[in-house]
């Protein structure tokens, strides 16, 4: 009997040993990312990231918008009715002709489902010869930005099911899916009959890896090729090596304390300047991120138009801080805390563990807080609960992660978070100057001047504290060529990445 | 024939206790449960108020508990474990999934380690104090003592970064199977050496050995016809001790690993509230052990009828 399964073993391990050094022809993408199911409205970023789905509009690296499955646009008079012509010629991969009623269709399930069409105002989506007629009951100006994000990808009617469950991702991308194993695989190989270029690598694979440091070890190993979603510590160690490449570019996400503007310690704009001046932010930066410097003002520079270089930069001057804080009639008691009305200056600072950054940094803010007087707790929780407390009111800070580009025209996420009642962005804060102008930019009306005044707003009144911008690293290989970083998180750029000769 | 009844309501027993305890302990847990399967759903990025709203109405999460533990229990009777709340995929055709990929790599852990552990115990077990067995004692506590996900991490930079033999993660070919299931094995080995080697000295202790060499016999022949037998008791018995360190074990190795496996599945369930995938991973981890405690009973009345008496 043992010796039956010592040889079962042995064989096992023996058969295994040839195949350890064997080389293949696919391209290696690993991220944190897991496939939940061929939903595009839960893993769909999977999807057009990998370039197997594409979207009506594409970005550029600037932001600009270009064209996707339409070849062109254009807005009626009065704003309300928006045409997209529809590329020629594009091919599901199941064979089917994408027509305008299939991306009408797709457009439809979209917008049922939860996430940024819905807070749309539109009021119909039609189909005629080549063209898809999008109606508004007010004017918007960035609706072909929104039809940029992952959840407008356009697919096949075979892609859903009856109730518009997505059941097969049915794409018109340069790759087609082979396999899909939920949740950590994807295969896909490049589909001939691609409207646009051809891809160079044919083979390309996918695996979801959630340790940050199993995936450093990957690009180390030279496991996977291009490896996506690196931590400062890693990058440093990869940055040594000659067969790995380390790319980086700032994306439009900051690091930033989400703060209740109701709160009775926080509803004046002095408290919140306090806090602000309290923060370190290039320690921080240095230390905990290893980035250069950190945010000096909520929107990062890649944020174009809204980023404002003659902004005075957000800094830290703890005595001034303190001198706020006396003149709002706070005072210190024996531990040290400010007390005003017999009322402990102590706050609960909410923060998830998703991106690991998070948790280090709420310690280095407690820190830095207490040396202003202001006791910090800490509770680490879901991301949920941000969202949650935002709409119960028991929030009073939070540390988050805030991308302004998800969708590539900050507009959509500015109007939500600091117009309308975001749960991630101000909270218990309105101002009449900013909505007016925000309004006005979505309508389409005005340009760079107002954007930077309404950025000027958020500076001066601090509904939220900026403290980072994010920087995105990824790795890849001296195996291949023709890498890019796109700071949208639209795309992984593989159809133009080549085997190095 | 008893004794297979037993089992069976035996297993019956754990379906209705960790089915009903998962459920509890579930629903008792602090934070709003429509938050946070949406936060399961659609991701950090994208979880706010009307995520949480549509996943509130499209489960039915309002209604009464006793009522959602009654359906479950009753949908178990027809085999049917329902679907995941997160990817609304049938929980069964997930868990097939992932138990397929967690028993594969157990299952080659397992073998692994008794062609590890064992033989090195009975050689150590035959020579007690020898200096195989002051060696063994020390490598097998020292591996012990280590975490295993510092096992699994040294084992990469060593194998797979270093020497780049193997690769560092990822599931699908033969050789993915090395590492994962090599960082198991270590550790299972560690235990059934010492198992090995305890019960080996002290069969070699006693009379009916030493009879057995008096008549002639050279030690091979002893240790083949009179000594495995009776070291394969006990360590069979452990085996299924260490089917618990064993699952303890996967939830760990695969996440370093990137491993698509039933502890992977377990651990990401529990944080977004997928009650419905929580209670059948437990289920069949459950009915696992029962099964394992099943096959282990017949394997040990096999090799030493004298417990079946």
């Amino acid at each position: 009997m043992t010796k039956l399964t010592l040889r079962a073993a042995l064989a096992l391990t023996c058969l295994s040993m040839p195949m350890l050094a064997q080389a293949d022809e696919t391209l290696d993408v690993v991220a944190q990312f897991e496939i939940q199911a061929p939903e595009p409205s839960t893993s769909g970023y999977i999807f057009t990231r990998m370039g197997v789905a594409e979207t009506l509009v594409n970005a550029h690296s600037d932001g600009t918008l270009t064209p996707g499955l339409a070849t062109s646009w254009e807005v009626s008079e009065d704003g309300l009715t928006w045409a997209f012509a529809l590329r020629d010629g594009v091919l599901f991969h199941d064979g089917t002709k994408m027509t305008a009623d299939t991306v009408v269709n797709a457009l439809e399930i979209a917008r049922a489902k939860p996430g940024p069409l819905q807070t749309l105002p539109i009021t119909g989506i039609a189909a005629s010869e080549g063209t898809v007629t999008v109606t508004l009951s007010e004017p918007f100006a960035a609706l072909p930005a929104f039809l940029a994000e992952f959840r407008s990808q356009i697919l096949s009617p075979g892609s859903f099911a009856p109730d518009g469950t997505g059941v097969k991702i049915i794409g018109t991308g340069p790759y087609r899916i082979t396999a899909i194993e939920p949740p950590l695989s994807l295969d896909a190989s490049a589909f001939a009959d691609y409207w646009g270029a051809a891809p160079h690598i044919a083979d390309v694979s996918y695996t979801g890896v959630s340790r940050v440091e199993t995936r450093a070890l990957m690009a180390e190993s030279g496991e996977a090729e291009f490896v996506f979603g690196l931590d400062p510590a890693s990058v440093s160690r990869l940055n040594m090596l000659d067969t790995v490449e380390v790319l980086s570019v700032a994306i439009p996400r900051t690091l930033l304390i989400k703060v209740n503007a109701g709160h009775p310690f926080l509803n004046e704009r002095d408290a919140r300047r306090a806090l602000s001046l309290a923060i370190d932010r290039t320690g921080i930066a240095k230390a905990v991120l290893r980035y250069p410097e950190g945010a000096g003002q909520l929107f990062p520079p890649s944020v174009a138009g809204w980023h404002d270089d003659t902004l005075a930069p957000l800094g830290q001057d703890v005595e001034a801080a303190k001198t706020l804080l006396r003149n709002l009639g706070w005072a210190a008691g024996s531990d040290g805390i400010l007390r005003r009305d017999g009322a402990r200056f102590e706050l609960t600072l909410t923060t998830y563990p998703d991106r690991p950054e998070l948790p280090l940094v709420a310690a280095v803010l407690e820190q830095q807080f207490r040396a202003i007087g202001v006791d910090l707790a800490i509770n680490t929780t879901n991301s949920s609960e941000i969202p949650a407390g935002h709409q119960n009111g028991t929030l009073e800070l939070g540390l988050i992660a805030r991308n302004f580009s998800l969708i590539p025209d900050p507009i959509g996420t500015v109007l939500s978070d600091y117009v309308g009642n975001g749960d991630w962005g101000a909270m218990n804060w309105q101002n009449e100057g900013f909505t007016a102008l925000v309004r006005g930019l979505a309508r389409g009306e005005g340009g760079d001047a107002e954007r930077a005044q309404a950025a000027g707003i958020l500076q001066a009144e601090l509904p939220i504290i900026p403290i980072a911008w994010y920087q995105q690293t990824l790795a890849v290989s001296d195996k291949v060529t023709g890498a890019t970083i796109d700071p949208f998180e639209r795309s992984f750029g593989l159809q133009t990445m080549r085997w190095a000769e | 024939m008893s004794a297979i009844v037993s089992r069976l309501v035996q297993a019956l027993m754990v379906a209705i206790l960790i089915g009903t305890a998962t459920f509890v302990m579930m629903r008792s847990l602090p934070g709003d449960a429509a938050w946070r399967i949406a936060a399961g759903r659609y991701g950090y990025d994208n979880v706010d108020a009307a995520a949480a709203d549509a996943v509130r109405a499209e489960l039915g999460l309002d209604g009464p508990a006793h009522m959602a533990l009654l359906q479950w229990l009753g949908d178990l009777v027809r085999l049917d474990f329902g679907n995941s709340l997160v990817t609304g995929q049938p929980v069964v055709d997930e868990i097939a999934h992932q138990l397929g990929a967690s028993a594969s790599l157990a299952l080659v852990a397992v073998l692994l380690s008794l062609v590890i552990g064992p033989p090195l115990g009975i050689l150590a077990g035959l020579r007690p104090g020898g200096r195989l067995d002051r060696a063994l004692l020390v490598t097998s506590t020292g591996i012990k003592a280590v975490p295993q996900f510092l096992v699994a991490l040294v084992l990469i930079v060593i194998l797979a970064v270093q020497l780049r033999w193997l690769p560092a993660a990822g599931h699908g070919a033969a050789r993915h199977f090395i590492l994962p299931s090599l960082t198991l094995a270590l550790g299972l080995a560690a235990v059934n050496a010492r198992i090995a080697r305890d019960a080996m000295a002290r069969i070699a202790d006693m009379p009916f050995w030493r009879f057995a060499q008096w008549k002639g016999l050279s030690e091979r022949q002893t240790l083949l016809r009179h000594g495995l037998r009776n070291v394969s008791v006990p360590l069979i018995t452990y085996l299924g001790l260490q089917f618990v360190t064993l699952v303890e074990g996967v939830i760990i190795v695969e996440s370093v690993f990137g491993w698509p496996g039933i502890g992977h599945a377990l651990v990401h369930a529990i944080f977004s509230r997928d009650v419905p995938m929580v209670q059948g991973t437990a289920l069949v981890l459950g009915l696992g052990f029962v099964l394992v405690n099943a096959a282990i009973d017949l394997a040990i009345r096999h090799l030493d009828p004298r417990t079946a008496a």
